[in-house]
């Protein structure tokens, strides 16, 4: 390569580097150029089902002294994504997940104090049960977790690999055969049959309502504020809570660098008027207290969450997640891993 | 490679003058300007930066654990199906679009038919649709409700509807240009010095369209082995059955293993490229015949 040529190599390699330091510092701009005077802007990631929740509650907030002025930048995705998101960099006050290890993700990355959970309700800010979500008019009688393994069922939940929060659906099921006094034996011959008669793993828990709702399966293992949601919406499905059912935990974290507001923030979101906003959208309330109104989609609007018979939590149930994913959702030796590929090579 | 890249984008006569032997391409001195020189700097530059830097990360990260940790996460038996039945179909909905799409490119550019214009224009759908939509609208006519009562949802023949709607305008796309500046009257010439009509179509036509073929098969199986969004609805992902390799990486980026993610996709490059090796050795013979 002779001089000229080198030198216009060179300049080729110059140019693109100016292109990229351009788009960046541009962005770079935009965050700075934000007022920081009097008012403070938040932000919010989160996963993507209580976006309307949430802002309902921003509404509220900015009605109270803390809140006045407050504007937010927010970011809605799968909850996996979002937390792998932040852990990568994404500008985070306040984060808000599907499940726990998300945060904890956030824990080992330093962003995170550890001890996020040590308030009244476990660093949890929203929760759910899981239901049986079935077709209008429930054709096929399921009300129980017995009738889901019955022959001919057909049963859609999300994959328990790939969306970390199926796997509230499988443990619930495999919880309600302990909670009836059921040995692990008991428990893992369920969970099989509960497998043979799943037709559908879509990746998440929107995609298996989607598939759901296209018209796969009898019966989709959902949450309830899906639930609700989707009969909101006008998407013709009817819903059972199940006698035996485990509650599903939202976990919502501030970061250790985050502006002091999204303190004050994760104080409010424990108030009655935050938890009456969550209540609309078909999520249980975390404390105690709340006036919960007619709930519009609910089975019973006007009792829109009836206590299940016996209802699971993931801490005193299951020994926490930290337990839990290594003992059931293993890549190689989890209980739950086996049974999938067992009745995968049956059928 | 370079051959299958420069058939691709320059089709038709050219080609003679660049594989000349001896031609200026294969002289060790180089012939850069000043002004090839830059380009060649921009190529390289973006071409790093998009391409080589990101697939080297992928292929280092799935190499740090040693080969133990390669060869584990290889002979998991659920990761091991999805390799095969990823790889299978691929190649199989590439087989497919190589003889489909040469027929709907010769139909699109020899005949004229109502509602050719707009064939035209509808093939490229599938490249402009969000996959998801499409794994919807697939969902819609081939699941449960369909209204041909054709229900293929969660089996593997769903993982094969998808991969061919995405890879359809591939062959169709790379064909259509070679095949439009082949004129009909070199297989007039042929047939009029005695070809059959088999030997013009294996002796002058396909040589002459061997390069594109080859050129749209190859981004159909990439395109194909790498797809998620279409068949996440319709295909089920049930383990052994109709799981496919980017459901796999996904559970692993999910559960934190992003080194196992990493080994999967490296063997699902590695074999993309072979492909690709295999297709140009292929048409380069096919074009020799000529």
């Amino acid at each position: 390569m002779n001089a000229k040529a080198r030198a216009g190599w060179l300049a080729g390699v110059v140019a693109v580097a100016t292109m990229g330091l351009a788009g960046c510092s541009s962005a770079v701009g935009e965050t700075s150029g934000a007022p920081d005077a009097e008012a403070t802007s938040l932000s919010l990631v989160g996963f993507a089902v209580p976006k309307a929740a949430n802002n309902a509650i921003q509404t509220l907030w900015a009605q109270t002294p803390e809140g006045a002025g407050v504007t937010w930048v927010e970011s809605y995705g799968a909850s996996g994504d979002q937390s792998r998101a932040v852990e990568a960099g994404l500008e985070a006050d306040y984060v808000h997940f599907s499940l726990e290890g998300d945060v904890t993700r956030l824990v080992d990355a330093g962003l995170v104090d550890p001890t996020w959970k040590d308030n009244e309700q476990g660093g949890i800010v929203s929760s759910s049960v899981v239901v049986f979500v079935v077709r209008e008019g429930n054709p096929k009688g399921i009300d129980s977790w017995d009738d889901l393994i019955a022959d001919g069922v057909e049963i859609v939940t999300p994959n328990p690999g790939s969306s970390g929060s199926a796997r509230w659906n499988i443990l619930a099921g495999w919880g309600s055969v302990i909670a009836d006094g059921g040995s692990e034996d008991d428990a893992i011959e369920y969970t099989t049959e509960l497998f043979n008669n799943i037709v559908a793993l879509p990746g998440s828990g929107r995609d298996a309502t989607s598939a759901f709702l296209a018209g796969t399966g009898d019966v989709l293992l959902s949450y309830e504020n899906e639930a609700i949601l989707a009969s909101q919406e006008g998407e013709p499905i009817d819903y059972v809570v199940p006698d035996s059912t485990l509650r599903i935990d939202n976990p919502g974290a501030v970061l250790k660098d985050a502006d002091p507001k999204a303190k004050a923030w994760l104080d409010f979101l424990y108030t009655p008027e935050a938890q009456a906003e969550f209540a609309k959208l078909g999520f249980r309330p975390v404390i105690d207290g709340v006036t919960v109104g007619e709930v519009e989609g609910a089975n019973d609007p006007a009792n829109a969450f009836p206590t299940p018979g016996t209802l699971l939590n993931i801490n005193d149930d299951f020994g926490g997640w930290s337990e839990a994913n290594p003992k059931f959702f293993d890549e190689d030796n989890g209980i739950v891993t086996k049974i999938q590929v067992e009745t995968g090579k049956s059928s | 490679m370079t051959q299958l890249l420069e058939t691709a984008v320059f089709p038709g006569p050219d080609r003679e003058k660049r594989s000349g032997p001896g031609g200026v391409f294969y002289r060790p001195v180089s012939t850069l300007t000043k002004g090839s020189g830059l380009a060649l700097g921009i190529a390289v530059t973006w071409f790093s930066i998009l391409v080589l830097i990101p697939l080297s990360a992928v292929v280092a990260t799935a190499l740090a654990g040693g080969w133990a940790a390669f060869w584990d996460t290889l002979t998991n038996a659920q990761t091991l199906a999805a390799i095969a039945l990823t790889l299978g179909e691929a190649a199989l909905v590439t087989v497919v679009n190589v003889v489909i799409g040469t027929v709907i490119a010769w139909v699109l550019v020899r005949d004229k038919f109502p509602g050719k214009r707009l064939m035209e224009i509808v093939i490229d759908v599938p490249f402009a649709l969000p996959t998801i939509v499409a794994g919807l609208v697939l969902l819609g006519l081939y699941g449960p409700r369909s209204p041909i009562s054709w229900d293929v949802a969660n089996t593997r023949t769903a993982v094969f509807l998808a991969f061919a709607f995405v890879t359809l305008p591939f062959v169709v796309r790379a064909v259509q240009p070679v095949l439009e500046e082949l004129e009909p009257e070199v297989e007039q010439a042929a047939r009029s010095l005695g070809a059959s009509g088999r030997q013009a179509l294996t002796r002058v036509v396909l040589p002459a369209l061997a390069p594109a073929i080859a050129a749209g098969a190859a981004l159909s199986f990439a395109r194909a082995v790498s797809e998620y969004g279409s068949l996440v609805l319709i295909s089920g992902n049930l383990a052994l059955r109709t799981e496919v390799t980017s459901v796999r990486i996904l559970t692993y980026v999910e559960g934190g293993q992003s080194a196992q993610a990493a080994v999967v996709a490296t063997v699902i490059l590695v074999v993309a490229l072979l492909v690709i090796v295999a297709l140009d050795v292929l048409q380069r013979r096919v074009a020799r015949r000529g």
